[in-house]
């Protein structure tokens, strides 16, 4: 228990702590939410309505606050209103959101280790359930990657899967490349050296569009060619939410470093003081992290 | 808890008291000396407050009683779930599967294969009648059992999840679709068992109760053989020539086991959830379609495949039964061996 | 001289608080968030309890009087979710809001914006949560626990803005946690060390910590759930090498800590109530914040208890029941510790005092029985029966809610400035003491007998307690306008409450004035 007693007295350890005035972007931000929820459902709902116009006009709201609620802190923080404490809940704030996004992902790591310890081999008659095979789907055998499912009526499976050692690998390689050359960047961010800030981010940059192309172009030929799609099955299933995920990661990620590129443009930003940038980092690192996973698990193992 | 007529319900109900007896004792201890204190160190009496706030011997103590006890706990309980576990060497194996809202008993080693849903009558629910003691607890067909032989059953479900529940045998399991659940039962005693699906289902969860009647031997091999003929007389009556007449009033018996709880007894359904037969294109144009969405069901929604829940007569009548009552009277007949027909494509 | 310092006059720039609507609506202050919490929350804890009466009245007797099934699964779904996610866990974030900053000697929350907006999500996602209530095909109707695939292939269609509003609270919350975490690692005044924390705030650390590492995980899984409505995937369905209980694995490894989520906050409430009117220092404060991690820890671990009847295989089944066991030795080192405070203390009894000795009591007994559900095979008995339903409520209303009463009590002389009215506060901790156990414990009875949970209507066996617990639901709940009427009383007037009106508190909040003003701690005190 605290005993603590106060004293007023304004001795060295004493210092100010800037306390942001009212503002308006908050509830514009709950508002934006709100209109690009309710849209969204409502599109899903009934698909030839009107709701598109609603979630179009929520993600307008929310891009218009995400612009001006950053510009305000930028400005802030370029008019030297934070301090070091401050400039420590903007860490713990993000190391946090970060554990967060891990826990996230862990749902969909943890959904494809189920499955194909557990689910996909008890459907096939381990453990237990020898009787779940012979009364329920009879003939069923379990292997991974799954391509023919209990059901072929309602889940058609993948007629071929995506060879890791192509796109992917080329793709493993964009992402850890842009991690290193983010890592460069930082530091010449630290020496100041400006203009080789500019180069390595906007490298990074290209790495991470390049990553997004090839994405892209193997999700096409997933769909048109090799008959993996949201609904083949639970193979297609797991791919699709944790490449999916992470794919709109990336895409965040790299409008994020957009901004960081532009700020570094503006003048933003110096040797010392550019948490904004490092959040950037950790983030992109993340992402990349989880990249090397889904790299291991969803596509070669 | 009822103590139950199996061994395994016994020792669920003992574990159950022993737990129960060393959580009063506890409580009496805890808050006894917590009276005590409100009792005694009140301050309206004028005490002192002591100033000890802090004693690690003691807190090991009561970090390693409690311990002590769960452990005690801990032992039968282990035994009894590894004995609940042991579905080895069944005499009888029944698959059971769960429904919105009925169960289907298939004994697999004999060929029987049967639905059982409630029978009490809507006019009990709506307070309009007065309730029997066995009201929501009865069934047209119960589970029929032997006693003294081992049971498995084979728990599945064909849409939602379901938990089928004997109190008696302690028996709780859920039925899941896609998966088959195992549990067995020996019952001591004959009788009737009665018990509730234990597993949110949907609308009716609340009215898709359990009989299980157990007989001993003789009763229980009279009773198969007694099915082995009804059997054999269904299946001749489909080959039969049925009239209008009597497929509406078979068909209205079938409506109101299978269909009423969604679509009602008046077909009108329930705006937004189950559709009305009232005048629907359907049921008054579409004979193709109508046949169709009965034995296939409709992926997605509540609509169950038929084809594999009843047979032809049954599913002659009433589609007979919906393209002619509330007036629909399309005066369309669907005979048997019209179903017959489509099935064997 | 404590006062003057939190004058705003010395505050860099900063005024009181700003006139009329948009003081709430732009607000950064914690204070007033954490007002517009305690009021949301209180708003909610009736809408939810309106829907409870809508169950208790028609389970008053035996046939179906006023409701229909399928309305009464909605409002058993729509109860469960209200109260957990819009009633218990916004009160316990309108206190974070409002103590956390006063304990700790910070002038805010560290992230003040962020606050603003996690609450400000939270109406339009009860409000988009509600409103499907009247869509067509009715509200959610498949529980606060939504199993797949009743949740998914056999929902109504306004299962889709469920799952968005479930979003929406979501974020609300994991902002909140982050922001209730880098407020307590960061903002303590110099010389608050870890071990000199009061412990509301030590276990609001532990539960934001709870809340980040699970929230995530439930916006998975009910992600996952919208992919098999909307787009095709087979997660929760067998026929494409999915499983249904899946769903449940991924809900419990989020439910189990939820709940604990409701309860760790209560125990450090409890925690600064029971030594301030016992006169007397807590004891074992570090075994107290030793406990408050284990059971933290071990919550990850146990969410298979929940899920007994799945057919687990028996390996998963035994581990399960004995993490769960466990867990009541933490626990029952704080109910020890309790207890070991209040004796030899010098007692008194005013409002706040008897909702707490009312939680240790209530709270035991629920946790009691929540060790019975934890021994599996008897489990097969007990589980989806009323004695289930007993269990949480003993540990969630006279639990969490007696909690956050006792909490509101104590510290309304320091929100308003005023003592509430002692007379009344009496009376309302006798008759929810009184409605509470009228209300939940024939239930444990009704479980016992064979009652499943869930059900509009049950056999005439049954009837007897139903009634009952109806008769006590009413009461229970209309005692609650009472507190309603006592609390406004306060706001409006009453007699000036000191800085510190409790004779035997500590800690930094009562340094200041009452009520607190509109900022504090500008300049960090020192705590030696
Ligand atoms: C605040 C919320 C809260 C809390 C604190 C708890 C606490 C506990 N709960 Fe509870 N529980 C719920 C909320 C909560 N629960 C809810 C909402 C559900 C239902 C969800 C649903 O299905 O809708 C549920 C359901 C639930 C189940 C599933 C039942 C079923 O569906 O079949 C189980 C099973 O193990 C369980 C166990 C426990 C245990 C062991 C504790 C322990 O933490 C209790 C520990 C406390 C004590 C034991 C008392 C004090 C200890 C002593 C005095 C020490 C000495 C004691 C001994 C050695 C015995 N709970
Ligand atoms: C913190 C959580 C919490 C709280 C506080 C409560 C409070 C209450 N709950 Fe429950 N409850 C749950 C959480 C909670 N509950 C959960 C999680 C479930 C499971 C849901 C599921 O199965 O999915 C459940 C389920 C549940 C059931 C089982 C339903 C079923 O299985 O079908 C019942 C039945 O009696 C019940 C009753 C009550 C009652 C009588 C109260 C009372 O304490 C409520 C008292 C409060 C009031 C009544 C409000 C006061 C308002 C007025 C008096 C009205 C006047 C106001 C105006 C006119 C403005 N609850
Ligand atoms: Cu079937 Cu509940
Ligand atoms: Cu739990």
């Amino acid at each position: 228990m605290s005993t603590a007693h106060a004293h007023p007295d304004h001795d060295d350890h004493a210092q100010s702590y800037y306390v942001p005035a009212q503002s308006h972007w908050p509830i514009v931000a709950a508002s934006g939410l709100f209109l690009l929820m309710f849209g969204m459902g409502n599109m899903m709902n009934n698909p030839d309505g009107a709701a598109k116009w609603l979630t179009l006009a929520g993600l307008l709201v929310i891009i218009w606050m995400f612009f001006g609620w950053f510009s305000a802190v930028a400005r802030e923080s370029m008019e030297g209103l934070y301090d070091e404490q401050m400039d420590r809940s903007f860490r713990w704030g993000m190391g946090w959101f970060i554990f967060s996004e891990v826990m996230f992902f862990a749902a969909f790591f943890g959904t494809l280790f189920y499955v194909r310890q557990f689910a996909v081999p008890w459907l096939a008659g381990e453990g237990s359930n020898a009787m779940t095979n012979e009364l329920l789907w009879p003939g069923f055998m379990a292997e991974w990657p799954l391509m023919t499912t209990p059901d072929t009526d309602k889940f058609p499976g993948p007629e071929q899967i995506i060879n890791p050692w192509h796109l992917p690998l080329i793709n493993t390689v964009l992402l850890v490349a842009s991690s290193v050359t983010l890592t460069w960047a930082h530091h010449a961010l630290q020496k100041d050296k400006r203009a080789a800030v500019k180069g390595w981010l906007a490298l990074t940059l290209v790495l991470g569009v390049c990553f997004l192309i090839i994405q892209a172009e193997e999700y096409i030929e997933a769909y048109t060619e090799l008959g993996l799609t949201l609904a083949s099955g639970i193979y297609g299933g797991t791919f699709f939410i944790l490449t999916g995920f992470h794919g709109l990661h990336v895409t965040m990620g790299s409008i994020i470093l957009l901004v960081m590129l532009i700020r570094i443009m503006k003048g933003h930003f110096d040797a010392k003081h550019h948490f904004g940038f490092e959040a950037a980092a950790w983030y992109w690192h993340f992402v990349d992290v989880v990249w090397l996973g889904l790299f291991l698990f969803v596509y070669v193992f | 808890m009822p103590v139950g007529v199996t061994e395994i319900s016994q020792s669920v109900y003992s574990l159950h008291m022993i737990i129960f007896w060393i959580c009063v004792v506890i409580a009496v201890i805890v808050f006894g000396v917590m009276f005590w204190s409100i009792f005694h160190h009140r301050k309206s009496k004028g005490v002192k407050p002591a100033s000890f706030h802090e004693s690690t011997t003691v807190e090991i103590i009561w970090t390693v009683i409690p311990l002590l006890i769960l452990v005690g706990m801990a032992v039968p309980a282990t035994a009894t779930l590894r004995q609940m576990y042991d579905t080895s060497d069944a005499e009888v194996d029944i698959q059971i599967t769960g429904y919105q809202w009925k169960w289907r008993y298939q004994y697999l080693n004999e060929e029987i294969d049967f639905f059982s849903n409630l029978t009490t009558p809507k006019e009990q629910i709506e307070n309009q009648a007065e309730k029997t003691d066995t009201y929501l607890l009865e069934v047209d067909n119960p589970l029929v059992l032997p006693v003294g032989k081992k049971v498995r059953f084979l728990l599945t479900s064909n849409d939602v999840i379901h938990s089928w529940w004997i109190p008696d045998f302690a028996v709780k399991k859920d039925a899941i679709p896609g998966f088959i659940n195992e549990a067995w039962t020996k019952i001591d005693k004959p009788g009737t068992y009665r018990g509730q699906c234990a597993e949110l289902c949907g609308k009716d969860h609340g009215f898709m109760p359990i009989v299980v009647v157990a007989m001993n031997d003789d009763d229980y091999a009279a009773w198969v053989a007694q099915q082995q003929t009804a059997k054999q007389a269904k299946a001749a009556s489909a080959e039969k020539e049925w009239t209008l007449a009597e497929l509406m009033t078979k068909g209205e018996q079938v409506y109101n086991t299978a269909c009423a709880a969604c679509h009602q007894a008046n077909g009108m359904g329930i705006p937004g959830a189950f559709p009305a037969l009232k005048g629907s294109p359907m049921a008054t144009q579409d004979k193709a379609g109508h046949i169709n969405i009965v034995l296939n069901g409709k992926a997605g929604t509540a609509m169950a495949a038929y084809g594999s829940q009843f047979d032809a007569v049954d599913l002659a009548a009433v589609i007979t039964y919906e393209r002619n009552a509330w007036g629909n009277d399309t005066g369309e007949i669907v005979t048997p061996q019209d179903i017959k027909q489509i099935q064997g494509q | 001289m404590m006062n003057d310092m939190t004058q705003p006059e010395l505050m860099h720039g900063h005024h009181g608080p700003a006139r009329g609507i948009t003081r709430w609506i732009y607000t950064t202050n914690h204070k007033d968030i954490g007002t517009l919490y305690l009021w949301f929350s209180f708003a909610m804890f009736l809408i939810g309890g309106c829907m409870a009466l809508v169950i208790r009245s028609e389970l008053f007797q035996p046939g179906l009087q006023l409701v229909q099934p399928e309305f009464f699964n909605q409002m058993t779904t729509m109860h469960g979710l209200i109260m957990v996610f819009g009633a218990v866990m916004p009160a316990f974030v309108g206190l974070a809001n409002w103590m956390i900053p006063l304990m700790v000697g910070a002038p805010d929350m560290a992230l003040p914006r962020m606050n603003n907006l996690s609450f400000w999500i939270l109406p339009f996602a009860f409000a988009m949560l509600l409103s499907t209530l009247l869509m067509e095909g009715g509200g959610p109707n498949f529980g606060w626990t939504f199993y797949a695939p009743l949740s998914t292939t056999y929902a109504p269609p306004s299962v889709t803005f469920f799952i968005f509003s479930v979003h929406m609270m979501g974020i609300s919350s994991i902002m909140g946690a982050i922001n209730v975490i880098a407020t307590i690692l960061n903002m303590r005044a110099p010389g608050m060390t870890m071990m000199k924390m009061p412990l509301f705030v030590w276990t609001w650390l532990i539960t934001a910590f709870l809340l980040i590492a699970v929230m995530p995980v439930l916006a998975g899984v009910i992600t996952m759930m919208l992919m098999d409505i909307h787009f095709g995937t087979s997660f929760f369905d067998a026929g494409g090498g999915g499983d249904p209980v899946l769903f449940q694995h991924l809900f419990w490894f989020f439910g189990h800590p939820e709940v604990y989520i409701m309860i760790l906050p209560a125990f450090g409430i409890i925690s600064h109530i029971v030594p301030t009117f016992s006169r007397k220092r807590l004891f074992g404060y570090a075994s107290m914040v030793y406990a408050t991690a284990s059971i933290a820890l071990l919550s990850f671990v146990v969410w298979a208890h929940h899920m007994f009847t799945v057919g687990l295989p028996l390996a998963g089944e035994l581990f399960f029941m004995y993490s769960t066991m466990l867990i009541a030795v933490p626990t029952g080192v704080k109910v020890f510790n309790w207890i070991s405070t209040m004796f030899r203390g010098a007692i008194s009894f005013e409002t706040p005092m008897l909702f707490a000795i009312g939680f240790i009591v209530l709270f035991t007994i629920g946790g009691f029985s929540g060790l019975m559900l934890a021994i599996s095979p008897a489990d097969f008995q007990y589980h989806d029966t009323y004695f289930v339903v007993a269990h949480f409520h003993y540990v969630l209303v006279p639990g969490a809610v007696f909690s956050i009463i006792a909490g509101a009590y104590y510290w309304l002389p320091k929100w308003t400035g005023h003592m509430y009215d002692e007379r009344l506060g009496q009376w309302h901790f006798w008759l929810s003491m009184v409605g509470v156990n009228l209300t939940f414990f024939p239930m444990h009875f009704i479980g016992l007998a064979g009652m499943p949970r869930r059900i509009p209507d049950y056999a005439l066996q049954f009837a007897d307690f139903n009634m009952i617990a109806s008769i006590g639901g009413f009461l229970f709940g209309f005692s609650q306008l009472l507190f309603l009427y006592i609390v406004i009383k306060c706001v409006k007037g009453g007699q000036k409450a000191e800085d510190k009106p409790w004779e035997g508190a500590e800690g930094l909040e009562w340094q200041v004035a009452s009520p607190a003003p509109y900022h504090t701690f500008a300049q960090p005190p020192r705590i030696d």
